[in-house]
Formats: structure tokens, C-alpha cells, sequence
């Protein structure tokens, strides 16, 4: 089955999220859409799965036009869509997950869920895709859960699979099994559509390549004859430096000693397992590894959001073991909070508000019980001034700023009050690349000034091309560690690690 | 027009609205009341009564509420322990939580206002009058306290905690009003004994007519205002509570303390709720009976919503819905039309307000014509 | 382990708390509900009328309880060494069911009780309250807040009182569930197209109901007394099964209202739990965006099930007039709509639950009218809130933890 976009234009009030995009999708192929964030590929996927109507433009299955009422259409037309956040209900078990839409039933509405069981053994088979048809989504890891997604669409006998970031979530390991099934997806005559920000899965797996951005089509091609260079320029429009430009910084004392740090969940879990580290004055230490393996609640630990752990944390020389996020924030630690939405900001307060946020208690900010806003509204202007936060006035609403304003509104407010410690929890995600340069070269500078810088992120890239050290998480635990300031460690190792197979990594070292 | 719109801007810094939130404020509620007006003209016609009275009706309403010194005596003495309570509602929502229950801190407070009150007889006026309206608030502070401590600590929904903390409430002041030490002596009904005359807040203006309710409550009213207004905008802890209405993780991330904070805001709407139950007690009713809240609580909710949660428009919200109350009075009186229609005028305002999508879709023009201006 | 470990309270988990709690019954019961020997409790089972009439059920008091506060001891302390979580729900249930037996022998003690016309009773009060916690939980696995439930309980028994004046019985019912499904509509309009928060919706139509219903009352019926004067349902006999002692009388000969509730039940827990329909009603209310990507029309989906669960909820009115006293009086439901939706959250969101729960509810309310014929020391007003404290211990997961439907209280908006 091929597919053909004309001229499709989608506007959300003043924004053109696409202008006239023309685009082929055909059978047996895989189509790299590339982009970064905001640049208009997910709304154009949202188009061919029947999410959203386009304003303007044609498309056509097999050369005939067809009109989109709503998601059932599209699935009947034979397209199918993993989205980037799994559209699973968590209590539902795999096999209801499948069938919602399209159950089998017997008379009186009843639901045939033997049968069900049965056709998703089968497909599973076929794709050896190994899923219980009777376990509860939220009980699997991510992983199986995307193999749930992929069975849905194939139970639907979809032609055409549209995958939205599919590896965001996946462990390298992960990443190759997934290109594996996709590649017999692809022999087996579907198309295959692979929405990503990521240039080298781009050059792996895909066999045709179209690059978004600002919602125009800016590049097409081969993707295997296209440098990686020359992709970033069409991705961003203009040329990209790959690497972060970092001079050799003075080692100090450390700032931030964690010593057998032990977290157990409310069920009993132990999340984080006997974590020992120190980061020193001037560097950055990257904690690399897949969501999902205790990132969240170390930050949380390390930041004071969570109190029930055990073992001891030092900055510098002051014991913060039992200091809450408050007093932490004082004793000079910076936080850039994971998810900038949930934690770095509220929406619908004032920019002012926002940088105010957690000191507003401060002397300079505050007299006695009330809050000055006049010197608030000053600091605020004078910080958006020095971090390049775009904006007419500090008087707008947080959630009038683009993603890229909103986190270095974020940082300006953390690295603006000279902290002697920085917890960057994917400080660049969701944000566009010439903010992501913007705020790496803050992060570097901090650690120039002599401070210390903890990074945590699932973009493995941005770890080794920041940190000079590695650590890399698994399953709650520290289980490698990395030099990064001379030689580069193989991107394998690492990627080995984040998997868990730690042995073979302490037998090379 | 250049005047217009500074008089609009003007008003829209009073009331610290953020840019195009004027027309949300101003324009919103007047249609809002309008049309639940025209509804309640329908309704009125849909029951059989003809035209005459209801015009009838109307000018009794407006009568009734700012037509006489008595009527605007009668619409601020409703609307004291409205606006009271509506402020703690209005904290509530400022603070993201919906505290439906008003109705049981105001029958707490008001039954330890009036047990305080006949227990201590002797103090001297001004003593006891503190003392009575401080209990019923500490009443109402502490029975709100159960929802948030339970809100904070296990993350129970307020709004199911406040409905069934009514529903107590309702028989725990059943049960007070038997007990032989608070039951109004020689009575078999359920009535409480009455409080002393010392023990009442002074009227204002009984030096025109001994008839006019209107007490002292207006100020503490009045004061409870300001003191919300403050808080929200200018204090730090208003700051907080604002912060963790509109996302609770931020409050958190910014070592704000979000428990402390629904403990301490649903605390402070309880206390608010509970001084209403005090100051209808001892400025109005002088002992307490069963349903002597009167709905005031809901009510309340009404003028919160109405008034955007902001103090100076449940203010305003209160003086209104206190004078739909005072002039549905004059209306059953004069045109013999029952004042319940004011509730459903009442609830439909509220529909209208907390919809805006409703008076948006029906009146556009309202809508689209101060674009040029703005 | 040391002392201070096991009264450390944060490490205290939910199977020992359950096992505190039946010591504490067991105390209770032992202390507070001793009986002097030689007291004997007498409860009637049956009328002497009866096709199949039994003796009366005599107790001695004082061995009685001590064997019901041994027993609660008992299990109370298996709770607390090793719990176990399944049993947590069957002991405290088991538990509470004791307490209740020893209650009703130290309160009967030396005098007697129609505890089959206690049972009866308890099943007709807990009718309206089922079908409350039925409209409830229809709106809410459609993640649909209904805190309207009052509102549409009120408008079914006041168009019950209406309709049944002019119509009759039948046409009144029909007219009390158009009315209430009418409700459940203006619900579904204001809070899925206009986006309004559903639970000021929901207060507001509560609101505007008992606005509306006491303005017409006093406007209308008291000058139309006729208007206001609806026939009631009789109890239907079901032959052979209303014979059976105890059951009979208690299920199988009572009014239709009775039996509407039991089916209603019934279908209600077929249609969600193992019909097509059913899982995705449901998914609509766990995941609406994953509903929507599969086809699933959202908005229909949450509109229907709210203007059923109106029509449900105006069923469950009527019962206040045509099912019980014929005729409307401002306020008539008192709050049976909330503990409705008490027993909706005692019932965690499933129909059987609510049912049961309904079921002690309605049992607290038939037991305190007895109590006061008994003269016990016990005030009335303090069993009245039991089924309120019961909740909110419920909703706090001091045991147990009832979890609502994922999305429950978002409106779904796609763009």
C-alpha cells in the first residue's frame, strides 16, 4: 500500500505546524522523518492517523483520495501508529489492550477473550514478538510494552506503521532487537514510517529520508549518500558543532559526597542500591542509563524531594542528609528539575513569578512577610537579560515562552544565584538545538568557574560530549564509571552497561 | 476612548487581573446575571405566573435589595457571613483545593460560638464578643483541619472528606442540641440556649430604626477582605498557596512544603467559615437550632466562584447574592412569588460563570468588540 | 525485633493495621458490650402468618459475647503477626460482622427484635442508595466526577410525584427517568462540551435542583394538592420464593423498585466487566487519548454513559414517592445522593461493591430506627454517621486503598 500527502497544511490558531508538505510513504520501504523537536513531524503523523484534520492538501491511498472522520477511519484504511508515549491502559491486560476497538464477541456483546489470547499469540509468534497475553500493562518494562503497541497495530492488519521516537525509551540492546523486528516488518512488505531527532538511527535504518523543519520540508534524499552533516544542516539550518568546546578545568575538592545511599519504595522496592560517589569542583559527572533505572529517585534523593532514604550526602564539608529541598537550594545546590512542565515551572504565573519561584524568601527579594515584587520584577529582568530569555516583558504568562525560553528560563534562575553545586536532570529536552548550545555552554562554564555539574540525562550523546566523567545507572545501582577527559570510552561499553552486563566491563578495566 | 481605556486599566490593576482578563471580571458576570434572570422570568412564566407580576417581581427584587435603608441593612447582613465564608472558599481554590465543606464548618463554629458564649456569660461585652467569634473560628479551623491533615498525610479527595464532614456535622449538631447543658431549659424541641445580651455584636444602626439588623460584623467582614487581599498578592505564604493551586510538584521542587500548605490553607477556610457561623450567631440568629446554616455554605461556594476566588470580587459577589437573598424576601412578600426562584437564579449565575464557554457561544458581540480597544 | 520497631508507626503496614483495629473491636465488645448472665437476647424470625413460620432465635447474652470477643481477638492477632493481604478484606468484614451480631445481642439483652423486619427494612433503604452509587460509578468509569447525584435522586422523586399524580405509577417512573437522564445530559453538556470543572457542575445542579423542586413545590403544589398526591407500588410476591424463611420476606416480596435495583446490579456488572461495550466504556475513563487513537469515540462514549447514569439516578428518585410515600417534599432525598456516592468509593467503582456497601449503609440506617425503640444508651445520631466515618476511613486507605478510574475529573480535549 503507498500513501501520498499533497500539499498538507495544519495551523493551531497562528502557528503553521505544516506548510504544504508533500510526501511518499510507499510499501516495503522505510521513511526517516527527521526533525527536532517542534518541527512539525508529530502533527503530521497525528494527520495520517486520523488524530487531527488537515486544514489544507490532499491525501491519497493508492492514487484514490480519502477524507479522515476520526482515528477509525485511518485504522481501516490499514495505518497504524506507535506513539511516543504509549497509547496502553495501564490496568488492561495485554490481550484487552489489543482488541480495544476491534473485539471479538460472541452473542449479547460478550467479550471473546479466549479467542483474543489466541490471535495474539499468534502474531506474537510470527514477529517473535515473546508478550503474556494475560499480564497487566503497568507490570511490564518498557520494552514489552512497545512489543504491545507493535502487536496492536499488526492485529489490525495495518500496511503502513508510523513509529513516533521509538527508541527514546529502549536500551541499545533494546534499539538493535527493535531494528530487527522492523527490518522484518519491512520484508514482509509493510511500510514502515520512523519519526526521529536521532541522525545515525536515521543512516541505519532507514531507506529514504525526509527532514522537517519550522513545519516545511527542508531536504530529501538517500540517507546512506547524506552526511551526518549535512542532515544537521537541514535539521536546524545551519551548521552544527558536534562536539562542546571545553578547555581542561582545575579539579578541586568535592562538592557533593554521597555515601551509601539506600531508597526503598512504599511496596518494598529498593530502588537505589548502596550508591557511593563524590563530584569534585570543576567537572561535570554524566549519569548515563535508560529511563527507568532510578535516575528520578536520585535526583529526588539528591535534591531533598525525598526523605526516606538511608546513608549519608555531604556539600562540601555540611552534612545534608536530613536538610529538605529547601535548605539544600540555600546551602548552594542548583536544580534543573527532569521535567520542566511538572517541576521547573508553573505556566500561569508571570516570568517574574517563575525565577522567584524557590527564593523569593530571600532578603533581597522580600521584606519581613511580604514579597517585594518591584526588586522581584528587577532581578527577573536583570536574569533574562544575562540568560538570553526571549520575551517582551517579565510580565507574561511562563507558557508564553517557547521550550527552548522556558529552560533557560529554568537555568537562568538556577545558575543565576552562583550555586556551588548543579543537578541538570535533562536539561536539554524538548528544546531546540540552538537553546541545547546555549545552555551546554552554561553548564561548561559553571564547571569552569570552579563548581561542580551533575548530569543526568537519557541522551547518551550529550553525556560524552560534556562529561569528564561517566557513570552509567542499572536497575538502582552505580555499575560502571568512565573516564571521559582523555581517551574516549567506546560508546559499546557504555551502552553494554546501561544494559546491565557489567561483568564484562570490570574484566576490561 | 482614551479615557475608556484607562479607566478599564485602572480597574483591571485594582483588581490585579492580568491582561484581557477585564472582560472575564467585568462584562462575564453582568451577562451571566442577566440572563439567569431572563430564566428565571421563563421559569416563573413556565409556572403559571402572568407577566404583571412578574415585572412585579423583579421591582420587589430590586426593592428588596438597595430600595430602602432597611433592604440594604437586610442585603449586607446576608452578605457578612457569605463573604466570609466565600474567602475561605476562594483560599481553598487558590491553594487547588475544592472545599465543598463551608456548610459544617459554619455549624461547628457557630455551635461552640453560642456553647462559649452561654457558658461564659459573665465577661464583660467586648471580652466575650472576642472570645465567642475567636472560638467559632479555632471550631471551624480545627474541623477543616481533619480534611486537610487527611488530604496531606493520605491524599484523600477533599471534596468526598468535606461532603461527609457535612453530613457529621449536621448530626453532631443534633445530637449537641438534646444535650440537657446546651438545650434551651423548659424546651422539648432541639433549640440551644440563646446567647446573653452582652454577648451579641452591637447593631450599627439601631439609632435609626431598632429593626435594622445591620451589626458590627460588617468590619470584621470588611477587615477579613483586606487581610485576604493582602495575603494573596503581597505575603509570602500567599505565594505558596498560589503556587501550589497551580501546580502542586512546583510547590514541592520549591521547598514550599505543599503539605503545610493544604493543611494551613484548608485551616485558614475553615477558620473563615467557622467566624461566618460566630457572626450569624452572635449578630443575627442568637442560638442555634437545627439548619440554622442555612445553606450558607453552598451559598458561599456560588460567591467564590462568582468572584473569580479573588477577595475583592467575592466582595462584590457577596453584596450581590446577599441581595438576591434580602430581595427575594421583599419578592415572596409583595408579588407572592417563592423565593426558591432565587436559588435557581443563584445557581444558574454560577453556571454561566464557571461555563464562560456558554455566555461565550451565546452572546459573541459581548466578546469580539473589545478586541479593537484592547 | 525491638519493641520500638513495632510500634513504629510508619513501618506499621495495612494487614496490621486491620489487626489493631479488630483488637480494638474485640475490647469493645468485651468491655463495652458485656451482658450480666442470665439475659437472654430473643430475635423473631418470622411472622406468625408465615407459610413456613420459625421459632425465635433465643441468645444467652453473656457467653454470647465473650465468645464473639475471643474469636475477634483471635484473628485480630493473626492479622497483626502475619496478615497476608487477602485476608485483610475478609477478617475485617468477618470482624464487623461479629461486632454487629454482639451489638444487636447486648442491645436485645432481656428484650426482642424482628430481625427479619430489620433486614426487610435494611434492603428497601439501601434501594435508593444502590441505584445512587449505580448512576455514580456508570458516570465515573467514564471518568465523569458525579457529585450531581443528589440533584437527579431529588428530580426523579419530584418528577415521580408529578408525573404519577397525572399518569399514574408507570408513567410517573418513565417520566422520573426521562427527567433524570435529562439531568445526566445537562451534566454530560456542561462538563464534556463546555469543559466546566465537573465538580462545580455538580454542586450547581445540585443546587439548581432543589432550587427548581421547592420552587415549584411551594409555587404549585401547594395550591394543586392533587397534582402532588402519585399512587405507590405495591410489593410483588414472587410465589414459592417469598414462602422461604427469612429470604422471602426480605428479598423476594418487595416492590419493583427492589428488584429494579437487583437487576440493575446485575446488568450493570455484565455490561462493564464482560461486554465490548463494557471495556470500552472503560478505557475511555482509564486512558481517553488511547481510547480516541483506536476509534473509540470519546465524547459520545462519556455522554452516553452520564445521561444513563441520569436515568438511573432519576429511577432511584422515584422511589422516594412512587416506591414509598406517594407524595414530594422539598429536600425529601436528604443527602442519600452523597452517601450514594459513599458507597460508590466503599464499593471501589464495581457494582457488587456498591451494592454491598448500600447494603450496611442502609442496615446502619434500619438499625438506628430500632435503637431508639430498644433504649439503648447509644445515641441515635452517632450510628447516623457511621456510614459517613466508614467513608472518609475508606478514602483516607487507612484500609485498604479504593483507586478511581485513571482519568477521572479531566476533560478530553484532542488539540
Amino acid at each position: 500500500m503507498d500513501i501520498e500527502l499533497k500539499g498538507i497544511t495544519k495551523r493551531f490558531g497562528s502557528v503553521i505546524a505544516n506548510d504544504q508538505i508533500n510526501l511518499q510513504i510507499k510499501a516495503g520501504e522505510v521513511l526517516g522523518l527527521l526533525g527536532e523537536n517542534g518541527a512539525g513531524k508529530s502533527t503530521l503523523m497525528n494527520i495520517l492517523s486520523g488524530l487531527y484534520a488537515p486544514d489544507e492538501g490532499k491525501l491519497l491511498i493508492d492514487g484514490i483520495e480519502v477524507n479522515f472522520r476520526g482515528p477509525g477511519d485511518s485504522i481501516s484504511a490499514g495505518i497504524g501508529m506507535v506513539h511516543q508515549h504509549f497509547m496502553l491502559v495501564p490496568i488492561f491486560s495485554v490481550a484487552e489492550n489489543v482488541i480495544l476497538g476491534v473485539e471479538p464477541v460472541k452473542t449479547a456483546d460478550y467479550l471473546d477473550l479466549s479467542k483474543a489470547r489466541t490471535l495474539v499469540n499468534k502474531i506474537s509468534s510470527e514477529y517473535g514478538l515473546s508478550v503474556p497475553p494475560d499480564a497487566i500493562i503497568e507490570d511490564l518494562p518498557v520494552g514489552i510494552q512497545q512489543k504491545v503497541e507493535i502487536i496492536k497495530v499488526l492485529f489490525r492488519e495495518a500496511n503502513v506503521i508510523i513509529f513516533d521516537e521509538p527508541t527514546a525509551v529502549l536500551t541499545p540492546s533494546e534499539v538493535e532487537d527493535f531494528f530487527s523486528i522492523v527490518r522484518a516488518l519491512k520484508a514482509s512488505g509493510k511500510a514502515i514510517v520512523f519519526i526521529t531527532h536521532k541522525l545515525h538511527e536515521i543512516k541505519e535504518i532507514a531507506d529514504r529520508v525526509t527532514v522537517l523543519r519550522h513545519g516545511r520540508i527542508t531536504g530529501e534524499g538517500n540517507p546512506k549518500r547524506l552526511t551526518k552533516e549535512k542532515l544537521a544542516e537541514m535539521m536546524v539550518g545551519r551548521q552544527v558543532a558536534f562536539t562542546v568546546n571545553k578547555i581542561k578545568s582545575k579539579i578541586g575538592q568535592p562538592v557533593l559526597k554521597l555515601k551509601n545511599i539506600e531508597l526503598h519504595t512504599k511496596d518494598n522496592e529498593r530502588v537505589l542500591k548502596n550508591i557511593n560517589f563524590s563530584i569534585k569542583a570543576g567537572e561535570i559527572v554524566g549519569i548515563a542509563g535508560i529511563q527507568g533505572n532510578g535516575q528520578t529517585e536520585l535526583i529526588e534523593v539528591i535534591t531533598g524531594l525525598r526523605k526516606n532514604y538511608t546513608g549519608e550526602m555531604f556539600l562540601g564539608e555540611l552534612d545534608i542528609t536530613r536538610a529538605n529541598a529547601r535548605q539544600r537550594h540555600v546551602a548552594g545546590m542548583a536544580h534543573i528539575p527532569e521535567d520542566r512542565h511538572k517541576f521547573g515551572m508553573v505556566e500561569n504565573f508571570s516570568i517574574t513569578e517563575n525565577i522567584i519561584i524557590n527564593n523569593y524568601y530571600e532578603k533581597r527579594l522580600s521584606d519581613f512577610i511580604t514579597i517585594n515584587w518591584i526588586k522581584a520584577r528587577s532581578a527577573a529582568a536583570l536574569l533574562c537579560e544575562e540568560f538570553d530569555v526571549r520575551t517582551p516583558s517579565v510580565d507574561l504568562n511562563g507558557k508564553s515562552l517557547s521550550g527552548g525560553n522556558q529552560q533557560k528560563m529554568v537555568v537562568a534562575r538556577e545558575l543565576g544565584r552562583k550555586p556551588k553545586i548543579v543537578i541538570a536532570a535533562q536539561p536539554t529536552r524538548g528544546v531546540d538545538v540552538g537553546s541545547i548550545e546555549y545552555i551546554h555552554s552554561r553548564l561548561v562554564q559553571s564547571r569552569d568557574d570552579g563548581n561542580g555539574v551533575l548530569l543526568i540525562s537519557s541522551e547518551l550523546d550529550e553525556i560524552i560530549s560534556l562529561s569528564d566523567r561517566i557513570l552509567v545507572m542499572y536497575d538502582g545501582s552505580i555499575v560502571a564509571e568512565f573516564d571521559n577527559t582523555d581517551a574516549k570510552p567506546k560508546r559499546n561499553q557504555i551502552g553494554l552497561a546501561m544494559a546491565g552486563s557489567t561483568e564484562e566491563i570490570y574484566n576490561e578495566h | 476612548m482614551n479615557t475608556k481605556s484607562n479607566f478599564r486599566k485602572t480597574t483591571a490593576d485594582l483588581l490585579m487581573l492580568r491582561q484581557g482578563a477585564y472582560r472575564d471580571a467585568i462584562v462575564l458576570p453582568i451577562i451571566a446575571i442577566a440572563t439567569a434572570l431572563l430564566i428565571g422570568a421563563l421559569i416563573m412564566t413556565a409556572t403559571g405566573v402572568d407577566i404583571y407580576t412578574i415585572g412585579r417581581s423583579f421591582a420587589a427584587l430590586g426593592h428588596g435589595a438597595f430600595g430602602s435603608i432597611n433592604a440594604i441593612s437586610e442585603t449586607f447582613t446576608a452578605a457578612i457571613p457569605l463573604i466570609l465564608a466565600g474567602l475561605g472558599i476562594g483560599l481553598g481554590f487558590r491553594a487547588g483545593l475544592f472545599n465543598i465543606g463551608a456548610e459544617g464548618q459554619i455549624i461547628i463554629g457557630g455551635l461552640l460560638a453560642v456553647i462559649f458564649s452561654f457558658t461564659f456569660s459573665d465577661l464583660p461585652t467586648i471580652v466575650l464578643v472576642t472570645f465567642t467569634l475567636i472560638v467559632g473560628s479555632l471550631a471551624g479551623a480545627a474541623y477543616a483541619g481533619i480534611a486537610g491533615v487527611l488530604r496531606a498525610v493520605t491524599g484523600a479527595h477533599e471534596v468526598i472528606l468535606t461532603i461527609m464532614l457535612n453530613l457529621i456535622s449536621y448530626r453532631i449538631l443534633d445530637y449537641a442540641l438534646r444535650q440537657p447543658f446546651i438545650q434551651k431549659d423548659g424546651r422539648s424541641d432541639p433549640i440551644s440556649k440563646s446567647v446573653p445580651g452582652n454577648g451579641q455584636l452591637p447593631k450599627l444602626l439601631d439609632w435609626i430604626d431598632p429593626n435594622l439588623r445591620l451589626h458590627v460584623g460588617i468590619f470584621i467582614m470588611v477587615g477579613a477582605v483586606i487581610l485576604l487581599w493582602w495575603l494573596i498578592k503581597k505575603s509570602k505564604m500567599g505565594f505558596a498557596i498560589r503556587t501550589n493551586g497551580e501546580n502542586s510538584h512546583a510547590a514541592l521542587y520549591a521547598g514550599m512544603n505543599p503539605k503545610m500548605v493544604i493543611i494551613g490553607s484548608m485551616a485558614l477556610a475553615g477558620g473563615l467559615a467557622g467566624l461566618a457561623g460566630a457572626v450569624q450567631i452572635s449578630g443575627v440568629l442568637e442560638r442555634a437550632s437545627p439548619g440554622f446554616s442555612a445553606g450558607i455554605g453552598f451559598d458561599a461556594i456560588a460567591v467564590a466562584l462568582l468572584g473569580r476566588s479573588h477577595p475583592i470580587g467575592i466582595l462584590f459577589a457577596g453584596i450581590l447574592f446577599g441581595g438576591l437573598e434580602a430581595g427575594g424576601r421583599q419578592m415572596q412578600i409583595d408579588a407572592g412569588v417563592s423565593i426558591d426562584l432565587i436559588s435557581i437564579i443563584q445557581a444558574l449565575v454560577v453556571v454561566f460563570i464557571a461555563a464562560p464557554l456558554i455566555i461565550r457561544t451565546i452572546t459573541p458581540w459581548a466578546f469580539s468588540k473589545n478586541k479593537r480597544t484592547s | 525485633m525491638r519493641i520500638s520497631d513495632i510500634f513504629n508507626l510508619k513501618k506499621i503496614n495495612r494487614s496490621q493495621t486491620s489487626g489493631i483495629i479488630l483488637l480494638i473491636l474485640s475490647a469493645l465488645v468485651l468491655f463495652f458490650l458485656n451482658v450480666p448472665d442470665g439475659s437472654y437476647a430473643t430475635f423473631k424470625l418470622s411472622r406468625p402468618n408465615d407459610a413456613l413460620p420459625l421459632k425465635d432465635l433465643v441468645l444467652s447474652g453473656g457467653p454470647f459475647n465473650t465468645v464473639a470477643s475471643m474469636i475477634l481477638a483471635f484473628i485480630g492477632v493473626r492479622q497483626f503477626l502475619k496478615g497476608g493481604g487477602r485476608w485483610i478484606a475478609l477478617s475485617l468484614g468477618f470482624g464487623f460482622l461479629i461486632t454487629i451480631a454482639a451489638f444487636l445481642v447486648w442491645a436485645t439483652a432481656d428484650k426482642s427484635l424482628n430481625l427479619t423486619g430489620m433486614l426487610q427494612a435494611t434492603v428497601v433503604r439501601a434501594v435508593p442508595i444502590a441505584l445512587g452509587a449505580l448512576a455514580g460509578l456508570l458516570s465515573e468509569r467514564v471518568a465523569v466526577i458525579n457529585i450531581a447525584i443528589e440533584g437527579m435522586l431529588l428530580a426523579g422523586a419530584f418528577t415521580g410525584a408529578l408525573a404519577g399524580s397525572l399518569f399514574g405509577g408507570w408513567g410517573g417512573m418513565i417520566s422520573a427517568i426521562i427527567i433524570g437522564g435529562s439531568f445526566g445530559f445537562i451534566l454530560a453538556t456542561l462538563v464534556i462540551t463546555f469543559r466546566m470543572d465537573q465538580i462545580i457542575a455538580g454542586v450547581v445542579i445540585n443546587l439548581l435542583v432543589l432550587g427548581l423542586t421547592s420552587y415549584v413545590s411551594s409555587q404549585v403544589f401547594s395550591e394543586y394538592r392533587n397534582l402532588n398526591n402519585a399512587p405507590v407500588f405495591r410489593a410483588i410476591k414472587i410465589p414459592v420464593l417469598s414462602d422461604i424463611p427469612i429470604i422471602g420476606p426480605v428479598i423476594f416480596s418487595q416492590n419493583i423498585f427492589v428488584y429494579g435495583a437487583l437487576i440493575l446490579v446485575a446488568i450493570t456488572t455484565y455490561y462493564l466487566f464482560y461486554t465490548r461495550n463494557g471495556l470500552r466504556a472503560r478505557a475511555v475513563g482509564e486512558h481517553p487519548k488511547a481510547a480516541d487513537t483506536l476509534g473509540i469515540n470519546v465524547i459520545r462514549t462519556r455522554y452516553f454513559h452520564v445521561v444513563l447514569a441520569g436515568a438511573v439516578a432519576g429511577f432511584g428518585g422515584a422511589w422516594f414517592t412512587l416506591g414509598s410515600v406517594g407524595r414530594f417534599d422539598e429536600g425529601m432525598t436528604g443527602g442519600r445522593g452523597f452517601i450514594g456516592l459513599a458507597a460508590m468509593i466503599f464499593g471501589r467503582w464495581h457494582p457488587v461493591g456498591a451494592l454491598s456497601a448500600a447494603l450496611v449503609f442502609g442496615f446502619a440506617d434500619s438499625l438506628q430506627q430500632k435503637l431508639a425503640l430498644l433504649n439503648t444508651p447509644i445515641p441515635s445520631e452517632f450510628l447516623a454517621m457511621a456510614p459517613y466515618l466508614a467513608t472518609i476511613v475508606v478514602v483516607a486507605g487507612i484500609i485498604g486503598h479504593a483507586r478511581p478510574p485513571g482519568a477521572i475529573g479531566k476533560p478530553y480535549q484532542k488539540e
